[in-house]
C-alpha cells in the first residue's frame, strides 16, 4: 500500500523548483553513500597514503614524532639489499611451484571429482575440508607432521622403508622451502578444484559424444575439448594463486619463523622483520610498496591474458 | 551559510561538521583516559607475559589471583604469548597503550627505553631496595643508569644430563666442553642413544643464547666498543666447537630447527643425554607425568672453556609501558610480581631475585639440587650486546651461524659476514 503512495506523494510538490530537488537528492546520494566513503578512505585510501608517507622517512619507532626526511632512501635500500633479492628470489619459487602444483593437481582433482560414482558427494565434501581449514591451523598441523622426532611424516616414511631412519624436515633451508610448499599445496589444492569442477559441470555433453563419433579417445578429448575449455577458469584461478602466494606470510610465521639461515623468508616475512622486529617502519613501508608493485604487475598481466582468453561454446 | 545549493555547501558542511563531531568526540576520549589516571592505582590492567619457561602460566594467575584479592579495586588482565611473538606484540601495542605492564627480555630495555616505549622507574626503585637483588638480575632492565623496570624472572642456561646415559657409556659427567665432546663421543660409539647433544639453534633468541654460553666460555666477547669482535679467538672457536659436534654427528641434526621447548621434549624422552637449557627444565624433566626420564636428571654449572664457564644471563624484568593509563596501579602491581615474598612461594620453576632467598627454607627446600648450583652460577653471567639495535645484530648473527651450522660457508666466513653487516645496522642508526 504504502509503497504505490510514495511516488505519488513524492510527485505532489512538483511545482517546487528543479535545483531544490536536485539539491536534495544529491544530499541524500551522499547521505547514502557516506558509510561506503568512511569505510573506503578509512581502511584503503588512508593506509595507501599513509604508508606512501612512512616510507620517505627513516622512521623507528611506532610512536608518532618528527623523523628525518629520506626520499627515496628506504626503496633504493632495498633494491641494493642482497637479503632483498633473496627473499623475492624465494618468494617467486614458491610462488611458481605453489600455483602449478595447485592448478595441476586441482584439475586432476576436479576432474574425479567430476565422475559418476558412488559417494561422490562424500568425496567431495572431504575434499573441501583442507580449505576449510585455517591457514595457521594448517600450519601447526604440518610443523606436527614434519616434526623430526615425533612427526608423523618421519614414522610413516620409515615404516613403508622409504627412508632408512628419522630426518630433519625444516632443519635445512631448501628442503624447509619445500615443506612449506607442501602445506600450502595441501591446503589450497581444493580451491582450485573446486573452481575447476563448476567449470566441467557447464561444458555440454554432447561435445564429447561428438568427439566420440569422430573416434577421438578419452585423452584426446580431454585435450581437445575439455582443456580449452577450462582455460578461462584456469586463468582465473592463476591469478588468485599467484597474488595471495606471493603475500605468503603466515605459514612461515607457524611453521619455520623465516629460518632455518633465512631459508623460508619470503618478501612478506621480511617486510613485517625489518618493521616489527627491526623497529625500522619506514623500510617496512617501502617495501609493503614493492610488494604491491609486484602484485600489480601479476594483476595487470593477467588481465590482458583473460581478455584474450575468452572462449565461446 | 553563504552557499545552500548543491554539493559545494553540503561538502564544507559534512566536512566541518565531521571534524567538529571528530574532535569532540576524541576530547571525550581524553578526557575519559585522563579520569583513568587520575584515579591513582584502580582500575583495570592489561598485563602481557610469555607462555614458556620460567613461571608458568598457572603460576602467574594464582599470582594475580593473590594481588587483586589484596586490592580489590584493581583488576588484572593477562595475556600470554610465546617468546617469539613477545617482542613485537610489545612494539605493534605500544602507540596504542594496549598493555599496562610488559615482559621485557634483558636484550630489549635497550631498545625500549632509547625509543621511550617503557617507563624510566629509577625513581620509584631506590637504591636500597636495588642492593638486595643479586647482580645478574639488576643488570636485566639497566640501560645507561637507568632502570625500565624490575627483573622478574633470574635465569642462565644450565647444564643437564641423563646420569643413566653416562654411566652407561661408562664416563663421568663432564665439566669442560671438550670433556662434553668426549663423553658424547663416548654414549654415541656405545650406542646409548644417537644423538647425544640437543641444542636450541633455530633461527631464533634461543641461539644466539647457546652461542654466547659458548663464546664466554672460549673467552670470546660480542664488542670492543662499536666494533665487532666475536669473528675473532673465542667467538669463532665457539662456532667451530658447534660445527664439529654437528659433522661428528655428536649433536642431533634437528637442534637447528629447535627451541627450547624441543629440547625438553627431546631430552624428556629420552633421546639425548645432555643439553643447555633454562632452570625450568628441571623440575618438568623430573616430572613423571611430563617426562620418560624422570629421576635420572641432573643439573650442574655449565661446562667450562679456557677461559671459564659463565652462564648467559637470559632474565627478564617487567617494565611499565609508557601508553599505560593507569601508571600507578601498573606499578604496584609490579611491585607486587617482583616481590620477595611472592618469589620465594613460586621458586619451583623460577629462582628469585633476592639475594637473602637463597638462604630461605622455602626456596631451598623447593628446589634442593638446584640451588647450590645456581648460587654458583648465578654469580658469574655473560650478557647479549647492550643495544639499542639488538634485535637486527641478533636476527644478523642468527642467519650467519645457521649457514655455518648448515655448511654453507666456513664459521670464520659466516662470522665475518655478520661483522660486516652488524656494523652497518649499528652505523645506520
Amino acid at each position: 500500500m504504502s509503497v504505490t503512495r510514495a511516488p505519488k506523494t513524492a510527485r505532489a510538490p512538483r511545482s517546487g523548483s528543479d535545483s531544490r530537488r536536485a539539491f536534495r537528492q544529491g544530499r541524500l546520494a551522499l547521505l547514502l553513500l557516506l558509510p561506503s566513503l568512511v569505510v573506503v578512505f578509512g581502511i584503503v585510501v588512508y593506509p595507501l597514503l599513509r604508508t606512501l608517507y612512512t616510507s620517505l622517512f627513516d622512521v623507528n619507532s611506532a610512536f608518532p614524532g618528527t623523523y628525518p626526511f629520506s626520499g627515496l632512501g628506504n626503496y633504493l635500500r632495498a633494491v641494493q639489499s642482497g637479503e632483498f633479492w633473496a627473499a623475492i628470489g624465494r618468494t617467486f619459487y614458491f610462488t611458481l611451484s605453489t600455483t602449478v602444483l595447485e592448478v595441476v593437481f586441482g584439475v586432476l582433482l576436479a576432474l574425479l571429482l567430476n565422475a559418476e560414482f558412488r559417494g561422490r558427494w562424500l568425496l567431495r565434501s572431504i575434499v573441501i575440508l583442507p580449505w576449510a581449514l585455517p591457514t595457521v591451523v594448517n600450519g601447526a598441523m604440518w610443523r606436527w607432521i614434519f616434526n623430526p622426532e615425533y612427526g608423523a611424516l618421519n614414522a610413516l616414511l620409515t615404516q613403508l622403508q622409504v627412508i632408512p631412519e628419522y630426518r630433519s624436515w625444516l632443519g635445512t633451508p631448501w628442503m624447509a622451502l619445500n615443506m612449506i610448499v607442501v602445506a600450502d599445496v595441501w591446503k589450497m589444492t581444493p580451491l582450485a578444484a573446486f573452481f575447476v569442477l563448476a567449470a566441467l559441470q557447464t561444458i555440454p555433453r554432447d561435445l564429447y559424444e561428438a568427439a566420440w563419433v569422430d573416434g577421438a579417445g578419452k585423452v584426446r578429448s580431454f585435450f581437445s575439448i575439455t582443456l580449452p575449455l577450462l582455460t578461462p577458469t584456469i586463468l582465473i584461478v592463476l591469478v588468485l594463486r599467484t597474488m595471495e602466494a606471493f603475500k605468503v606470510f603466515d605459514l612461515v610465521y607457524v611453521m619455520t619463523r623465516g629460518g632455518p639461515a633465512n631459508g623460508t623468508q619470503t618478501i612478506a616475512y621480511y617486510t613485517y622483520v625489518e618493521a616489527f622486529s627491526n623497529q625500522l617502519f619506514g623500510y617496512g613501508a617501502a617495501l609493503a610498496y614493492i610488494i604491491a608493485l609486484f602484485i600489480l604487475f601479476f594483476a595487470i598481466t593477467y588481465m590482458r591474458l583473460l581478455r584474450r582468453g575468452e572462449v565461446e561454446y | 551559510m553563504k552557499t545552500d545549493k548543491g554539493f559545494g555547501g553540503l561538502r564544507r558542511f559534512s566536512r566541518r561538521e565531521f571534524l567538529g563531531i571528530g574532535a569532540a568526540s576524541g576530547a571525550g576520549l581524553l578526557l575519559a583516559g585522563c579520569g583513568g589516571g587520575q584515579q591513582g592505582g584502580s582500575g583495570t590492567l592489561n598485563a602481557l607475559f610469555m607462555k614458556q619457561a620460567a613461571y608458568s602460566e598457572d603460576n602467574v594467575r594464582s599470582m594475580t589471583k593473590e594481588f587483586q584479592s589484596h586490592n580489590p579495586d584493581i583488576k588484572v588482565n593477562l595475556t600470554f604469548v610465546a617468546y617469539e611473538a613477545l617482542h613485537d606484540k610489545i612494539v605493534a601495542a605500544a602507540p596504542a597503550g594496549t598493555y599496562d605492564t610488559v615482559l621485557v627480555d634483558v636484550v630489549w630495555p635497550a631498545e625500549f627505553g632509547s625509543k621511550n616505549m617503557i617507563m624510566d622507574i629509577t625513581a620509584r626503585f631506590p637504591e636500597t631496595e636495588r642492593n638486595r637483588i643479586l647482580g645478574g638480575a639488576l643488570q636485566t632492565t639497566e640501560y645507561e643508569d637507568k632502570y625500565y623496570g624490575v627483573p622478574w624472572i633470574l635465569d642462565t642456561k644450565y647444564f643437564f644430563y641423563n646420569r643413566d646415559m653416562l654411566s652407561k657409556a661408562g664416563v663421568q659427567p663432564p665439566d669442560t666442553w671438550e670433556g662434553v665432546a668426549d663423553a658424547a663421543r663416548a654414549i654415541k660409539s656405545a650406542g646409548v642413544v644417537k644423538y647425544p647433544l640437543i641444542w636450541s639453534w633455530a633461527q631464533a633468541e634461543a641461539l644466539m643464547c647457546d652461542y654466547a654460553t659458548l663464546l664466554g666460555a672460549f673467552g670470546g666477547t660480542f664488542f670492543d666498543g662499536d666494533k665487532p669482535t666475536f669473528n675473532t679467538g673465542g667467538g669463532l672457536e665457539a662456532l667451530e666447537f658447534m660445527r664439529m659436534t654437528l659433522d661428528e654427528g655428536l649433536s642431533n641434526p634437528a637442534s637447528t630447527e629447535s627451541i627450547e621447548e624441543d629440547v625438553r621434549r627431546v631430552f624428556s624422552q629420552g633421546q639425548a643425554a645432555m643439553a643447555l637449557n633454562w632452570t625450568y627444565m628441571f623440575s618438568l624433566a623430573n616430572d613423571p607425568a611430563e617426562s620418560q626420564v624422570a629421576g635420572k636428571v641432573d643439573i650442574a654449572h655449565t661446562p667450562s672453556g679456557p677461559s671459564g664457564a659463565p652462564g648467559v644471563n637470559g632474565s627478564m624484568g617487567m617494565a611499565v609501558s609508557r601508553g599505560s593509563q593507569n601508571q600507578d596501579a601498573a606499578w604496584k602491581y609490579v611491585q607486587f610480581m617482583t616481590s620477595q615474598k611472592v618469589q620465594n612461594k613460586y621458586a619451583k620453576l623460577s629462582l628469585p631475585i633476592w639475594k637473602s632467598s637463597y638462604e630461605d627454607k622455602q626456596v631451598v627446600n623447593a628446589l634442593p639440587e638446584v640451588v647450590p648450583v645456581a648460587k654458583e652460577q648465578l654469580k658469574d653471567m655473560i650478557l647479549r650486546p647492550v643495544v639499542p639495535q639488538y634485535n637486527e645484530v641478533s636476527s644478523t648473527m642468527q642467519v650467519e651461524i645457521q649457514k655455518a651450522l648448515s655448511g654453507d660457508k666456513t664459521p670464520k666466513q659466516a662470522l665475518d659476514d655478520a661483522a660486516k653487516s652488524v656494523s652497518t645496522a649499528l652505523q645506520r642508526s
